[in-house]
């Protein structure tokens, strides 16, 4: 029987035509092929990309040294040192992470009770040098300077399901 | 324990003193029992109510911490009480007490250093509801100023008043109080200045909240992050247990680990907050003095000017050893001068002259043999020419323990310090020692009535040119008052330095025809001393050492270190696994929290290389066989954790006769006063410590009164 079967198909090309079919069904459908970096596709609220250190929007610091991230990191890619500013406000004087060893698990977000480290929607940070990598202080806070408005927006997009 | 009551507990029946209270009970039957007032070493207060149990029949849960088993009255049928600590209803008292506690506690654990290590945080998450049914203002509360080692956050107090009770019981300064009522009491120093107290330190580790924290550990580290080392302190002779905390290779706090036999739980604010000066001030590498001025050298290079200046003739060669040198770098100090012929050695940078005539008990002419602990028993304590209160703080607190629970008479002899108890002056001279032997009124009448009457004498009183004979005074007054005798030993002297007691154990003092420091420095003035070996002592001024070559082995760059003319870096004393001695004779082994700082190494170890050099090897490579031998030489410092004077008499108090100690003759007419001169400053440590430099200035240290010997 099966072999019945098999020679109907190969003497009206049937599978031939049914493969055809197929390349001519994408070859008409929407190409979902983008023009990156011109084009980019649609990033949830909840993209954790690279780490960013916000500020108020008075322009205060928002980390306030509890350590809490650099506690339950699993990879354990976060570094703090802490002391007392001068206006004796507890203040971080390190604050590094190392996004070689950093799995983008998001922990450190859900673990600052200021929201201070985020993990913005930026994944495009590639560079030449592991070193680059090795984020500190300054590093951060510029990210987040400079993404500040989109995390704020996905972080308000986000709310509703918190 | 004649007077035991029966109580059931959980279902459990079990038999406990009557005078036990309700928590101690429960505690004995297993169940657990929050609290935050109660403190073990305090007095009862009540008034956080976390420890509520239920009396089944009671109208009302109890507070178990004041509330006493022979208080609790039978069951009709007879039966004894029924105590539940987990029923429903103690689990809604609970809730409800942390739901009141936490309405004015602000949520700003993340900023607050108890973060971690937070009785309230804990308890919180053990006995607390979910969430708080609270919506209006919290209170706040200004914060006070308690001086440059407490930090407060006012806003966080639930007034437990452990402070206060600290501060007024343990402390004796009655400097925080409880003000005001309800929603506005507030803990309050009520002058805004500093606390005078030496052990007011102790008050964070009480502090079951944030409200008062650690100023110079403030936001350094979490609890989480450090690495805690069980090691015995050496800022005085007590020998503490303190657990060192550090991350990465700094110390970056030192708390108390509890010991009943000394120090409690507490430890003194010089022992809690030297660490900074464990930073600073540090000799790194060794040093050479080219055309008089120290130059960075070699560890072979330091070693080998070493070597050839010890090479020269016996005669001329002398050592020192300071306050803060471990046994096993004196033990191989001492064997390397063995070797090498020298006999001037001395370990008693302050001169007093102990461990010289012993006579009959051995090393009981030098201990506190009363014990720490044993002055609990005592009823009369004679204090000659010690400030107890800055040479040993906790010694203080076990006296004024056993001043405030029982009826101990206390007398002085000496200048006269505000010890935080009362006792009575007999003067200021020991002249009066002499009054004293021939008086039958007054303290002499106390002293001959008392039934375990004590000697307590402060290095201060035998640090000076007549101190043998003040030894010997000293040492009939205990004959005559009957203060050493089979099962009672009242004979104390009180050390200052921590490495005294075991230089004196393993002889490191002058051989026959040898010098002792006095002869040793005056040999160095007029030249017949050539090179002296100087192991960490810092108390000497730079001029007396005249012309000598001047080797200096220490941690820190303090006064030994200028006049030296070779510099070896060793370890402090949280850099190495090291045995300590304390006053009572107790051997206690310290552990290395953090390794030496730069080229610095151990000081065995320095010892071992240098003996090489000098071709008299010394026979151990490593700590075990160091041990070993020290240990076969002078067995003392074989049994740990053990004060000779512990089994009162067992090891012959009946031999020991104290008025045969130092010499006879008439004491000078000079007062006596304390060898401590500013607490805060004792050390090369505490001296390079800023934080100690603050509380010198702030709460009451007085560094013009300098220790220096000249």
């Amino acid at each position: 029987m099966t072999r019945i079967k098999q020679f109907i198909k190969a003497a009206l090309f049937l599978e031939f035509i049914k493969a055809f079919m197929l390349a001519m069904k994408y070859f008409f459908a929407k190409k979902p092929t983008i023009n990156y970096p011109f084009e980019k596709g649609p990033l949830s609220p909840r993209f954790r990309g690279e780490h960013a250190l916000r500020r108020y929007p008075g322009g205060e610091e928002r980390c306030i040294a509890c350590k809490l991230c650099e506690a339950i990191c699993p990879a354990q890619a976060i570094i703090i040192e802490a002391e007392p500013r001068e206006d004796g406000s507890r203040r971080t004087t390190r604050y590094d992470i190392d996004m070689t060893k950093c799995i983008y698990c998001g922990l450190c977000q859900e673990a600052c009770p200021v929201d201070a480290i985020v993990e913005g929607p930026n994944f495009e940070y590639a560079t030449e040098s592991r070193e680059e990598l090795f984020y500190d202080k300054d590093r951060l806070l510029a990210n987040g300077d400079r993404w500040e408005s989109a995390i704020a927006m996905n972080w308000k997009r986000d709310a509703p399901f918190r | 324990m004649t007077d035991l009551r029966k109580v059931n507990i959980d279902g459990a029946e079990l038999e406990v003193p009557g005078d036990y209270t309700l928590m101690q009970a429960c505690e004995q039957a297993g169940a657990e029992i929050p609290r935050f007032c109660y403190h073990e070493r305090l007095s009862v207060a009540g008034n956080c109510r976390m420890c509520l149990v239920e009396w089944v029949g009671a109208p009302k849960p109890q507070a178990s911490c004041a509330l006493q088993i022979k208080d609790l009255r039978p069951n009709r049928d007879g039966s004894c009480a029924n105590i539940l600590t987990n029923s429903p209803t103690v689990k809604k008292a609970r809730e409800g007490v942390m739901e009141f506690l936490l309405i004015n506690h602000p949520l700003d654990c993340p900023i607050c250093d108890q973060g971690g290590e937070c009785d309230l945080q804990d308890q919180a998450m053990g006995y607390g509801r979910v969430g708080s049914r609270f919506d209006m203002n919290k209170r706040a509360v200004d914060d006070k100023y308690m001086g440059p080692l407490v930090a407060t956050v006012m806003t966080r107090c639930i007034q437990c008043t452990r402070c206060v009770r600290f501060i007024t019981e343990v402390a004796g300064v009655s400097e925080i109080g409880l003000a005001s009522r309800g929603e506005d009491a507030e803990i309050t120093t009520y002058l805004e200045k500093s606390l005078t107290s030496e052990m007011s330190g102790n008050i964070i580790d009480l502090c079951p909240v944030g409200a008062l924290t650690s100023k110079p550990y403030a936001f350094n580290a979490r609890p989480w992050e450090l690495e805690p080392t069980e090691s015995i302190d050496v800022m005085d002779a007590v020998g503490s247990n303190i657990r060192i905390d550090s991350r990465g290779g700094r110390v970056l706090r030192i708390v108390p680990v509890i010991n009943d036999d000394i120090n409690e739980e507490w430890i003194s604010d010089k022992t809690r907050f030297v660490w900074d000066g464990l930073g600073r001030q540090r000799l790194d590498r060794p040093y050479v003095r080219k055309n008089g001025q120290l130059v960075p050298v070699s560890w072979d290079e330091a070693l080998a000017v070493v070597a050839g200046k010890l090479g020269g003739d016996p005669e001329s060669i002398a050592a020192i050893a300071g306050d803060l040198a471990c046994t096993e770098s004196m033990k191989a100090l001492n064997d390397l001068m063995d070797g090498l012929g020298v006999k001037s050695i001395d370990c008693r940078q302050d001169g007093a002259p102990l461990g010289e005539t012993v006579v009959g008990g051995g090393r009981q002419e030098y201990l506190m043999n009363t014990t720490i602990a044993g002055i609990e028993q005592a009823d009369a304590l004679l204090i000659v020419g010690s400030n107890v209160r800055h040479e040993a703080p906790l010694v203080n607190a076990r006296i004024r323990k056993t001043w405030i629970h029982k009826d101990l008479e206390i007398g002085m002899v000496g200048v006269p310090y505000d010890l935080t108890y009362d006792y009575g002056h007999l003067g200021e001279t020991a002249a009066e020692l002499e009054t004293l032997l021939k008086s039958t009124k007054g303290f002499a009448r106390k002293l001959k009535s008392a039934k375990n009457p004590m000697i307590l004498i402060g290095q201060g009183a035998l640090a000076r040119k007549d101190g043998a004979k003040i030894l010997r005074l000293c040492g009939k007054v205990a004959d005559k008052f009957g203060m050493v005798r089979e099962g009672w030993n009242g004979w104390n002297v009180l050390h200052t330095a921590a490495a005294r007691v075991a230089g004196l154990d393993m002889g490191f003092v002058p051989g026959k025809g040898g010098r002792d420091l006095a002869g040793i420095l005056a040999g160095a003035k007029d030249g017949s001393v050539k090179t002296i070996y100087n192991l960490g002592a810092d108390e000497i001024a730079e001029d007396l050492f005249g012309e000598a070559f001047v080797i200096y082995q220490g941690s820190h760059g303090d006064r030994g270190a200028h006049r030296a003319d070779v510099i070896l870096p060793g370890a402090a004393y949280t850099e190495k696994d090291a045995l300590w001695v304390n006053t009572e004779g107790r051997v206690q082994m310290g552990f290395a929290a953090v390794p030496p700082k730069g080229d610095a190494k151990t000081d065995w170890k320095i010892i071992r290389a240098l003996s090489e050099l000098c071709k008299r090897t010394l026979p151990y490579d490593d700590i075990e066989a160091l041990r070993k031998k020290l240990f076969a030489d002078h067995p003392t410092f074989a049994g740990l954790n053990y004060a000779p004077g512990a089994n009162m008499g067992a090891e012959g108090a009946a031999d020991f006769a104290p008025a045969k100690l130092g010499a006879a003759g008439k004491p000078l007419k000079a007062p006596l006063k304390s060898g401590v001169g500013d607490f805060y400053f004792t050390n090369p440590v505490a001296r390079a410590s800023r934080v100690m430099a603050q509380c010198s200035q702030e709460c009451g240290g007085n560094a013009s009164l300098s220790e220096v010997r000249t």
